[in-house]
């Protein structure tokens, strides 16, 4: 099933604008991640898809049908709350068979299907537990069960991985996707951390104060994220940004000289990104390159986060850069951060104007 | 010095807890030996052991019956404590209505302020037009309307706890509002609701005044009022029945309490007791 | 964020509030505002009066200030309030919970159980329990002090009720204290404890500031019951000559017994009107510890 939402508005009793004429197609099978930072609006819009909020203007369609005025239980839609909301006077069988009571299907029927549900999802031995006997990747995997055993049209997941602890997460995440891809079923889900995003999705919509920033594939987000917010919201080590102004044909940025875009004119003020896996250190000065001191080393495994700090003209600037394992240089030292050309993104007036 | 001044210390401790044990122990020793007691008199005594004295509950004319006007007036004053407390608490919790928190406040100062002794004149009169007087329901009633706004404050806060995602989820599913009070709310609120039905129940079934005003028939009156007569009127109290009486009458209380610390833990609310 | 997690809808949900609220309203609301109107008149439980009432206006109010039985009864509830309550309930309630304090057990089992069971048997039961204790000629209370004869409730009702209500009701200062004291952090007694602080300067310095606003709440609590407790009626009803009549048998004896419902109207809601200050003071008083407890977390 197709979701369309046109127009969507929804501002709250306190005049707390949380959707803001938002628009956004979400095709047939597809794994859609809602990402952003707390209080952008994405659990919003996943209630708005459950039904849950009523949009303050705009439509919801689902499989091409204007589902805005109808109540949540009549879109065909299940959805996993983020505390799994699990009833806790039930019983496994009991929680996942639950939706199918509500459609009346009889007692021994709504059981066998449960079991069934139960069977692929291995919760087969937990059938007879109630919630507080299970522990939150067993919890998890009923809330997706119950949501199963109704064969919805739609999935919605509100934060599906982040009430478990971090090893089990990763577990989880392969497990949702095998799942996802199985069922073949459109599923939205919402999540704030965007390594989750990245891993799941098909498609990301990154959303920002109400309204989306971008939408793409993990790919294009993480290669060409289309503003600075999202730019930097987006990598598992943030991306260095640096303000820079056009100067005959090429990019002052920070000390260094570097080939601008064409279509800029002279004069202009930019900002360039460059992310810490796609510069490298040199230990001589370069005229391509941002000056600067060693201050701080993080290691990170297999490689190692080197901040420097100095760039610029008042020399408050940082600059990280990833080096590989034992390419460390010694804190204190004078470096320069080679940015890689092709990888790095020119923003003008906060959209993307091209790769430096 | 030191050790002697600790070991005083633990001394003059003892001492008040068992002299603490002595006062308050001391009056309930006569309802713990007289109702076994072949010959009880007024005074604590160390009985011969009968159970012969129960038989004067059997004989009194209102006795038994009043146990059975106490569990009709306390027994329908926790039926509707709870019912209609428990509706206006959940909408109270769930809905926003303007003016929901002006209202909360102001059911909380009046079931402190109205109470039983400030608002007996008018009560009384109210139930002599709406000829509650000399009626179950009358009781009922009088008293509910005494027992609500802190129930409802109770249980809202018993609400409050309850995540909404259950409610939600349900609702996702498809399911009625009627159908998640019936299946979810209901059953996840149980302790609370207990809670309730006990403490209503037991302020009912030990309280006095109120059914003292409003009943005058001895055939309607509950144990409190019957007991209170027993001693009161002219004549040697007859102490067989008095100790038996107050022993079957308090049991209930007793048990009631009991019940709710050992199952949901003694939660502590303010105006639990009135 | 979320206004109607149920899919209630106003209109179900003012369906759900109003039984409750029509219930309050006619038997909560209605006679505490009625006490006004039949405060002002002269209306009587038989009688001319009783059909045809008429307004006399502050008449019944100057009457019962100028009355000097209305004036010794709210003498002696001023008494009951601060002896049995104030002194009596509060003090030993702290007394209790400061030296159980750490305390687990067999002991705290049984000092518990026998101060809350005090509490929760029935007005009637505990009434006769005290007459019994108290009686002239065989009551035990004689026998063990070896003064036989000796007629507490007569010589001495406003000191026999006020010893019967500190019994009646110290259980909710125990368990309120109780409470308090745990949440005084151990450190910060072992802090005073180590700069070699008494018992009653750590008492004074760490725990009193501490749980000051437990001991207000506590105190507005049961003055506020207390001021309306009807249960010593039971054992004195007033008497004798009057001698123990506080407010709430005052009103019951010349409005119910006596007939004079308007005069007692009016009393009544002088009770309402020192109910009302006493609620006030307490619902403050839970209204500041709320902003401070926010302030505290913002």
């Amino acid at each position: 099933m197709t979701i369309s939402l046109r127009g969507l508005t929804k501002v709250f009793p306190g005049g707390v604008r949380a959707l803001d004429s938002l628009d956004l197609d979400i095709g047939e099978g597809e794994f859609f991640a809602l990402l952003g930072p707390s209080g952008c609006g994405k659990t919003t819009l996943l209630r708005t898809i459950a039904g849950l909020e009523t949009p303050t203007s705009g439509t919801v369609a689902i499989g091409g049908a204007d589902v805005t005025a109808l109540p949540p239980g009549r879109r065909d839609v299940a959805m996993v709350f983020q505390d799994y909301a699990l009833f806790p006077h039930m019983d496994v069988t009991a929680n996942i068979a639950y939706p199918l009571r509500i459609k009346k299907v009889p007692r021994a029927r709504r059981e066998a299907a449960a079991a069934e549900v139960a069977g692929r999802l291995s919760l087969s031995e937990l059938l007879g537990r109630r919630p507080a006997q299970l522990s939150g990747g067993q919890q998890q995997r009923v809330a997706l069960a119950r949501a199963i055993a109704c064969r919805p049209q739609v999935f919605l997941f509100d934060e599906p991985l982040s009430n478990l602890d971090a090893r089990l997460r990763l577990e989880a995440r392969t497990f949702l996707k095998r799942l996802q891809d199985d069922l073949g079923v459109t599923t939205v889900f919402v999540t704030h951390d965007q390594s989750e995003a990245l891993a799941l999705a098909h498609r990301i919509a990154v959303m920002d104060a109400g309204r989306i920033a971008q939408v793409g594939t993990p790919a294009e987000i993480f290669r060409r994220p289309a503003t600075t917010f999202v730019a930097s919201f987006i990598g598992s080590t943030p991306m260095n940004l640096l303000p820079g102004r056009v100067a005959g044909g090429t990019l002052r940025v920070a000390g260094a000289v570097l080939p601008a875009p064409s279509g800029l004119p002279d004069g202009e003020e930019i900002v360039y990104g460059v992310r810490p896996e796609y510069a490298e250190l040199s230990p001589i000065p370069r005229d391509d390159a941002f000056a600067g001191a060693v201050t701080v080393l993080e290691n990170l495994g297999t490689s190692t986060l080197v901040t420097l700090e100095g760039g610029g003209q008042d020399g408050d600037l940082l600059v990280q850069v990833v080096v590989p394992e034992g390419e460390e240089p010694p804190v204190g030292t004078s470096a320069w951060a080679v940015p890689h050309t092709g990888r790095a993104l020119v923003y003008h007036g906060d959209r993307l104007a091209g790769p430096g | 010095m030191n050790a002697v001044r600790h070991v005083l210390g633990r001394l003059a401790s003892a001492a008040f807890l068992a002299l603490v044990v002595g006062f308050f122990a001391l009056p309930m020793l006569w309802l713990a030996t007289a109702p076994f007691d072949a010959t009880p008199s007024i005074t604590v005594s160390v009985p011969e052991f009968t159970l012969a004295n129960f038989r004067a509950i059997l004989d009194n004319p209102y006795a038994l019956g009043s146990i059975g006007n106490s569990l009709i007036q306390a027994g329908g004053a926790a039926v509707i404590v709870v019912v209609l407390a428990a509706l206006a608490a959940y909408a109270l919790s769930r809905v926003r209505v303007p003016g929901r928190d002006a209202l909360l406040y102001v059911l909380l100062l009046l079931s402190s302020v109205v109470t039983g002794t400030a608002a007996m004149v008018p009560i009384f009169e109210l139930a002599t037009r709406l000829n509650l007087v000399d009626t179950h329901i009358g009781v009922i009633l009088v008293v509910s309307g005494g027992l609500l706004p802190a129930a409802i404050f109770i249980l809202k806060d018993f609400m409050d706890a309850t995540p909404t995602s259950y409610e939600e989820s349900a609702r996702v599913f498809g399911a009625s509002p009627l159908q998640i009070l019936r299946h979810i709310v209901v059953p996840v609120v149980r302790p609370g609701l207990a809670t309730i039905a006990v403490w209503a129940m037991a302020s009912v079934w030990g309280g006095f005044l109120m059914q003292y005003i409003l009943l005058r028939d001895p055939a309607k009156s509950p144990s409190a009022v019957i007991l209170y007569t027993l001693y009161t009127e002219g004549g040697q109290p007859n102490l067989d029945l008095i100790s038996t009486f107050s022993l079957l009458y308090s049991l209930p209380v007793v048990l009631m309490y009991l019940f709710v610390s050992g199952r949901y833990g003694f939660r502590f609310h303010g105006g639990i007791k009135q | 964020m979320n206004t109607d997690a149920a899919g209630l809808g106003r209109g179900r949900a003012v369906t759900f509030v109003l039984p409750a609220l029509v219930l309050i309203g006619v038997f909560l609301v209605f006679p505490a505002l009625w006490t006004v109107y039949l405060g002002l008149t002269d209306y009587r439980l038989t009688g001319l009066a009783a059909a045809d009432p008429q307004v006399v206006g502050a008449g019944n109010y100057t009457a019962a200030l100028g009355d000097e039985r209305f004036q010794r009864s709210l003498w002696l509830s001023v008494q009951y309030v601060l002896g049995s309550a104030i002194i009596g309930q509060a003090g030993l309630g702290f007394a209790i919970a400061w030296t159980m304090r750490g305390r687990r057990g067999p002991v705290r089992r049984i000092v518990e159980g026998l101060v809350l069971l005090s509490w929760i048997l029935p007005s009637s039961v505990v009434a006769f329990l005290w007459i019994a204790l108290l009686d002239r000629d065989g009551g035990t209370l004689n026998v063990l002090l070896g003064t036989p004869g000796a007629a507490w409730l007569l010589d001495h009702p406003m000191l026999s009720i006020i010893v019967f209500n500190t019994w009646r009701g110290t259980a909710f200062s125990m368990m309120l204290y109780a409470a308090a004291l745990e949440n005084v952090p151990p450190s910060h007694l072992e802090t005073a404890r180590l700069a070699g602080a008494s018992t009653f300067q750590q008492l004074r310095d760490v725990v009193l500031p501490r749980i000051k606003g437990h001991i207000l709440t506590n105190m507005l609590l049961i003055s506020l019951w207390t001021f309306n407790d009807f249960t010593p009626f039971l054992i004195t009803a007033g008497g004798p000559e009057g001698r123990s009549e506080i407010l709430p048998f005052y009103v019951y004896t010349t409005a119910l017994r006596g007939g004079q419902l308007g005069f007692g109207a009016a009393v009544s809601f002088l009770i309402l009107l020192i109910n009302l200050v006493f609620a006030l003071a307490y619902l403050r008083l839970l209204r500041n510890r709320d902003r401070d407890l926010r302030e505290a977390v913002a």
